[in-house]
């Protein structure tokens, strides 16, 4: 196929080194921190009113798109489901190239063929796939460099998460966590693909914390790290949040605390070695994975400077940690939930309220395993220092069922199903870390799967349930612009300066990635 | 799509066949105990014992979505729009068992029930009043559910209940709501959308609204009661009877 020539000059611009250029969106979250903030100005409170879609790129899948974009000198790197990548030029959202995998029957997921976006580093492009491998494709052909097997499907694992590209490594987790499968984060020399650590999320026989899982049930332990996580070049430590135990609803077999599933965990980006953990809901039994979006960031506490963590988690409790030492700061309810009490105790471990586990007969319980947050990415904005969360309001009730495990298979050893009569709400929460409440909140008519950007401009910018995409003034709530795409969202915004030189605002809703930016 | 010669099709199709993939549900009694064992636990929440639950009928012959017993796991393992989830933690194998367990309870269908079908029809179109509400074959209301293909989608036992007490046999999505605007107006209709901005009916005389939700004062849901009145103590019993054998025989042409 032949190219004009302008298009032949895009691509070749891709071969360029990483740039610091805040135009650039290089990671999942915009930067390592976490932060899905961009430093980009051009999109104003007072201009936001006169946003409009540029342009908008249609994929030929049905599947879900939950692709998060990556941007880089005005070329933008999709990947579009099942585990395929695109670059598109950012003038008007026309393909560069694409790289297409053929995929093996009878793969196991969970939850639909979906990829979250890829990784960027010098001349390469690194995608997780379905199958569980890494691919290292060329950025400016997208012919394959390197492919390397992560996890074995038989075993029930796959692929669905960004990679975290540190120094030079590609950081990747795992899938699988409905399957009894063992979790792990694995680090690949970025250049060769060759493996360089690989940490399991669960302990092995004889490990320190095997005495957690009743009998070899850690052997099925799952805690999947299936959303990316967080880097502090200041520690050196990667934060990572891991999924739920297996099997998920149904826990007489894996008695005990479960470690380390729904945790967060500070890795040594070069070795891998667990510097501290913190497990937020010990023996779940609800599905409530602690996957969300670690935030770097420094701020004071108690009248000194300290090196924080920020996590609003599943369970409906947010946190607050130390992160050079894993130190419980704050923990607090900020979405409705009815299985704890209310005040965490001096460690922040829940105190958990008898009688809320699932049984054969049904348990109504809030949240249900959709959770107060999920895998909607938070945003936080070290100018207004507010953690933007999409919250879900929703109770359930939980049914636990056969616990057999059979390599390759489900194993959810129970169900959930939306409270019957109730319809579900949400809201986009502007956290505010030193109390765990919600400086303002603007409330939506029904649970997003949207996450949010925030930006220096100061706006907010995410999707409604129905997939209407709206911006919000930063420090108050209010709303500034919207416009209704038509499709619902599970993907995540970010902002970026286009070829055009201007702003935008990227998203992806429906089947299809909307880019808007000023008339 | 790449055209297919009459020739090349029938040698696919003789090779899908060979291949032996799988076009029917199994009828072993291993694999339907299999399947009722799923069924009871993934599917009875909604659609009951396969006649008495607030979802579809499965007790019939012929299911609305399900031509074949592929299109049938199909709809287990994608699920349909609105209230009907796809399976999650069912393999391919239990998809196929429970197909075969809900296709058993089609065959236990009755092919008739007690009732007078003409006096039913004669109840429907007059003293039930039914037709001003509901549509059948494209006469008639526009407020309730199209009932064209109710004697599929409902069991007898079911139709009963809507009818002596529609407040227990609540259709998924079908919310009567009522809006009062801030000029004053009363707005009443069934909720077709609703976002935080808007909220979109369709008016107890016919008409698609949309409404701002700033340009409204209150809006009530009625969530758990159906604007469909008892008619226990309207009908006789004989009155009923024949009713529901009426409805029992709208089948679409299915």
């Amino acid at each position: 196929m032949r190219w004009p020539v302008r298009l032949l000059l895009f691509t070749a611009l891709a071969a360029f080194a990483q740039s610091p250029d805040p135009g650039n969106w290089l990671h999942y979250q915009g930067n390592l921190e976490g932060h899905r903030y961009s430093p980009l100005t051009q999109i104003t409170k007072a201009n936001a009113a006169r946003l409009k879609p540029a342009w908008v790129y249609q994929i030929d899948k049905l599947d879900k798109f939950e692709a998060s974009p990556i941007v880089r000198d005005g070329i933008m790197y999709i990947s579009e489901p099942p585990s395929d990548v695109t670059a598109l030029e950012t003038r008007s959202g026309k393909v560069l190239w694409k790289y297409k995998r053929t995929l093996p029957d009878g793969l196991p997921f969970c939850c639909g063929r979906v990829n979250r976006g890829v990784g960027i580093l010098g001349d390469k492009i690194y995608i997780g796939t379905l199958d569980a491998h890494l691919v290292a494709l060329d950025a400016a052909t997208g012919n394959v460099i390197w492919d390397v097997q992560v996890a074995d499907i038989k075993k029930g694992y796959s692929s669905t998460v960004s990679p975290l590209i540190v120094k030079d490594k590609v950081i990747i987790g795992s899938a699988g966590g409905e399957f009894g499968v063992r979790g792990y984060i694995a680090a690949y020399d970025a250049k060769s693909g060759k493996e360089v650590w690989r940490t399991w999320t669960v302990p092995g026989a004889g490990e320190k914390g095997a005495e957690t899982w009743l009998g070899d049930s850690y052997k099925y332990g799952s805690a999947t790290t299936w959303v990316t996580g967080s880097y502090d070049p200041s520690t050196n430590l990667t934060f990572w949040g891991t999924g739920n135990p297996g099997p998920d609803w149904k826990g007489d077999k894996r008695k005990g605390d479960n470690l380390y599933s729904d945790s967060v965990l500070a890795l040594d980006a070069d070795t891998g070695k667990m510097k501290w953990y913190f497990q937020f809901t010990p023996h779940d039994v609800h599905d409530w994975d602690a996957t969300q979006t670690p935030i770097v960031t420094d701020d004071l506490w108690n009248g000194r400077m300290r090196k924080l963590l920020l996590f609003a988690n599943r369970n409906a409790f947010y946190y607050v940690f130390d992160r050079e030492t894993g130190e419980y700061l704050l923990g607090k309810e900020y979405v409705k939930q009815t299985w704890a009490q209310k005040e965490l105790d001096p460690k922040g471990r829940p105190i958990r309220i008898p009688g809320k586990e699932p049984t054969p007969g049904g348990t109504e319980v809030y949240p249900n395993s959709t959770g107060a947050t999920n895998f909607q990415a938070p945003s936080y904005s070290p100018k207004t220092k507010l953690h933007y969360v999409m919250t879900r309001d929703e109770g359930g009730i939980f049914y636990s069922g056969d616990d057999t495990y059979k390599e390759g298979s489900w194993y959810l050893a129970g169900r959930f199903v939306s409270k019957p009569g109730e319809e579900h709400k949400g809201a986009i929460k502007a956290m505010h870390p030193q109390t765990g409440t919600a400086k303002w909140e603007y409330p939506l008519a029904a649970g997003s799967w949207a996450g949010v950007v925030s930006t220096a401009g100061g706006i907010v910018a995410s999707v409604t349930a129905d997939g209407d995409f709206i911006v919000l003034d930063d420090t108050t709530g209010k709303l500034l612009y919207r416009f209704p795409t038509g499709g619902a969202a599970f993907a995540n915004p970010v902002s970026y300066i286009g070829a055009d030189k201007k702003q935008h605002i990227a998203v992806a809703t429906g089947h299809a990635l909307w880019s808007f930016t000023l008339d | 799509m790449i055209q297919l010669t009459p020739m090349r099709t029938l040698l696919l199709l003789a090779l899908a066949s060979l291949a032996g993939a799988q076009d029917k549900a199994p009828s072993d009694p291993a694999s339907l105990a299999a399947g009722k064992k799923l069924y009871d636990f993934h599917c009875a929440f909604c659609h009951g014992k396969g006649d008495d639950g607030m979802a579809a009928n499965l007790v019939t012959p012929v299911l609305v979505h399900a031509p074949s017993d592929a299109a049938l796991v199909s709809v287990i393992k994608n699920g349909l729009g609105g209230g009907m989830p796809g399976a999650l933690g069912m393999t391919n194998e239990e998809m196929w068992q429970v197909a075969g367990y809900v296709r058993s309870l089609g065959r236990t269908a009755p092919t008739s029930v007690p009732g007078d079908v003409a006096a039913g029809k004669a109840i429907f179109n007059g003293k039930g009043g039914c037709a001003g509400c509901h549509m059948v074959a494209g006469q008639g209301g526009k407020l309730g559910p199209d009932l064209t293909h109710i004697g599929v989608m409902r069991s007898p036992s079911n139709l009963r209940t809507s009818i002596v007490d529609p407040n227990a046999a609540i259709v998924s999505g079908w919310v009567m709501t009522h809006i009062t605007t801030k000029d004053g107006r009363k707005l009443s209709g069934i909720r077709l959308s609703e976002d935080q901005f808007q909220i979109n009916i369709r008016a107890n005389n016919g008409q698609l609204l949309s409404i701002a939700k700033a340009d409204s004062t209150n809006i009530q849901r009625d969530l758990s009661k159906s604007s469909m009145p008892s008619y226990a103590k309207t009908l006789t019993s004989t009155e009923l009877d024949n009713l529901i054998a009426y409805l029992f025989t709208l089948r679409g042409g299915l």
